[in-house]
């Protein structure tokens, strides 16, 4: 009877192709990280106000605990862990570790993805479009001022020709 | 971890197929972002869900030759928002589709899901575990409203940023069913029951909203009232459309008031004390006396039902100075 309820999706993760069955009430976060190991994303609310699990769907930040994963079949899927080229850390993450702009660390994979989606679309943004590009992420740590100097810092930097 | 009851998932590609898979039953979703926290906290119990978001005719914006605006219902709000026309001429809707929730919200979430939000309030909004400690309401499966223990009907908060805005403006809907479509003001889409808030039935399917161009010389603004500006739903949300003559006297003015009880309120007998008049402080003052008069905020919300009582006039007070400005 489970496995008739089982539904095979294909996602792109962080450029790998994956095929996975799943149930139709199981959430995008849960696959990730249950299904798939990916643990970067985190499970904080689970119910679509914190941010901590913000991933990129087809370039787009969405909230992985609220979209069923059924609902992102055939999308590319970009995680924290998709960030890094291997030892190398992303500018971004680079940046954060420079501002000390993670505390906790709680909710810094989904700021991460965000601000990264902010800087494909926006490569020189003002700190209000920052703010407004991470209005989603709530920290309880930093006070925020850290991490909009990070992303101010790391957009600089892709600018000025790092990766 | 919040887990939901299992439930199945269908598919359709085009109109035609969503309202006949909703005509075999089930419940529709789109961005789904008001539903699966609603599915999480066992609020709802689907067994079908019938996703709208492979329907790409559903989606995008269009104006046509009389000048109106035509948005599928299926068109995000981030693309709504975005949208140079809708920004230009409809600029409280622009304004009402940006300030919901928040970004990765916004990236999925729909005009259609928006304007069909389930209504909201502090006894329903939360764990099975914690409306059975209290007592089941209204809402779900109780015999007691929590808010106006006295009532009989439910009082949850209409919450939802464009539907103000949409009346406001004059917009109508087109509903799509196996039966036929029909189309209805946007203002009828709702009835005064917050268990049951939308005059939809449960085989129509909302597919696109229409909304005319406003006269020349009209302005618009949303105001939305909440406690954290990046997030919250709206402890108060109105729109307001202003139109004046040559003479700068005003010809119309429509104010509607959300997040009080199930649906949004009119202001109505506006007309009669503004019509004809110079927008001046005295002007401004009576429509802002009227709009706090008509309506009245509940403990639905967990802010002061007083407090917003005030503010809404402070506000439609402040919104009609900057509009006459």
């Amino acid at each position: 009877m489970e496995q008739a309820r089982l539904e095979t999706i294909t996602l792109t993760v962080n450029g790998d192709v994956r095929r996975i069955a799943v149930p139709p009430e199981r959430t995008l976060v849960e696959v990730l990280r249950e299904g798939l190991g990916l643990t970067g994303t985190k499970q904080g609310c689970d119910e679509g106000d914190c941010g901590a699990c913000t991933v990129l769907l087809d370039g787009r930040p969405v909230l992985s605990c609220i979209t069923l994963a059924v609902e992102a079949d055939g999308a590319r899927v970009e995680t924290v862990e998709g960030l890094a080229d291997g030892p190398r850390l992303h500018p971004l993450q680079e940046a954060f570790v420079r501002h000390g702009a993670a505390q906790c660390g709680f909710c810094t994979s989904g700021v991460l993805v965000s601000a990264r989606a902010l800087l494909e679309r926006e490569p020189a943004p003002s700190r209000e479009a920052i703010k407004t590009a991470l209005s989603g992420n709530l920290c309880r740590c930093t006070g925020y001022t850290k991490i909009l100097d990070a992303v101010e810092d790391a957009a600089r930097v892709l600018r000025e020709g790092g990766r | 971890m919040l887990t939901m009851p299992p439930f199945a998932v269908v598919r359709p590609r085009s109109v035609d197929e969503a309202v006949d898979a909703l005509a075999q039953g089930g419940r529709l979703v789109a961005g789904g972002t008001d539903l699966v926290p609603n599915l999480k906290r066992g609020l709802l119990d689907p067994k079908r869900l019938v996703s709208l978001r492979r329907v790409a005719a559903l989606r995008g914006v269009h104006t046509e030759e009389g000048g109106a605006l035509v948005v599928g219902a299926g068109t995000t709000l981030v693309d709504l928002a975005a949208d140079t026309r809708v920004r230009e001429t409809w600029s409280a809707l622009a304004r009402a589709a940006e300030v919901v929730a928040s970004p990765p919200i916004r990236n999925v979430a729909t005009l259609g899901g928006n304007v069909c939000l389930d209504t909201r309030c502090a006894y329903y909004d939360q764990t099975d575990f914690w409306r059975g400690a209290l007592g089941h309401c209204l809402k779900t499966c109780g015999d007691v409203c929590h808010v106006v223990p006295s009532g009989k009907r439910c009082v949850a908060a209409f919450s939802a940023d464009t539907p103000p805005v949409l009346i406001a403006y004059g917009a109508t809907a087109t509903l799509v069913s196996a039966r036929g479509s029909r189309t209805v003001p946007v203002a009828e889409l709702y009835v005064a029951d917050g268990a049951r808030h939308l005059a939809l039935d449960p085989d129509e399917l909302l597919t696109e909203v229409r909304v005319p161009r406003p006269g020349p010389g009209a302005r618009a603004a949303y105001v939305k009232v909440r406690s954290r500006a990046a997030i919250d739903f709206p402890a108060l949300s109105i729109a307001l459309v202003l139109a004046r003559a040559g003479d700068g006297a005003v010809s119309d003015v429509s104010v509607v008031v959300g997040a009080l009880g199930a649906k949004p309120r009119v202001v109505d007998g506006l007309a009669a004390i503004a019509a004809g008049r110079p927008l001046d402080e005295a002007t401004i003052g009576a429509i802002a006396e009227r709009a706090r008069a008509a309506c009245h905020p509940l403990g639905n919300i967990d802010i002061d039902a007083d407090w917003r009582r005030a503010v809404l006039a402070v506000q439609v007070r402040r919104a009609l100075a900057t509009l006459g400005a």
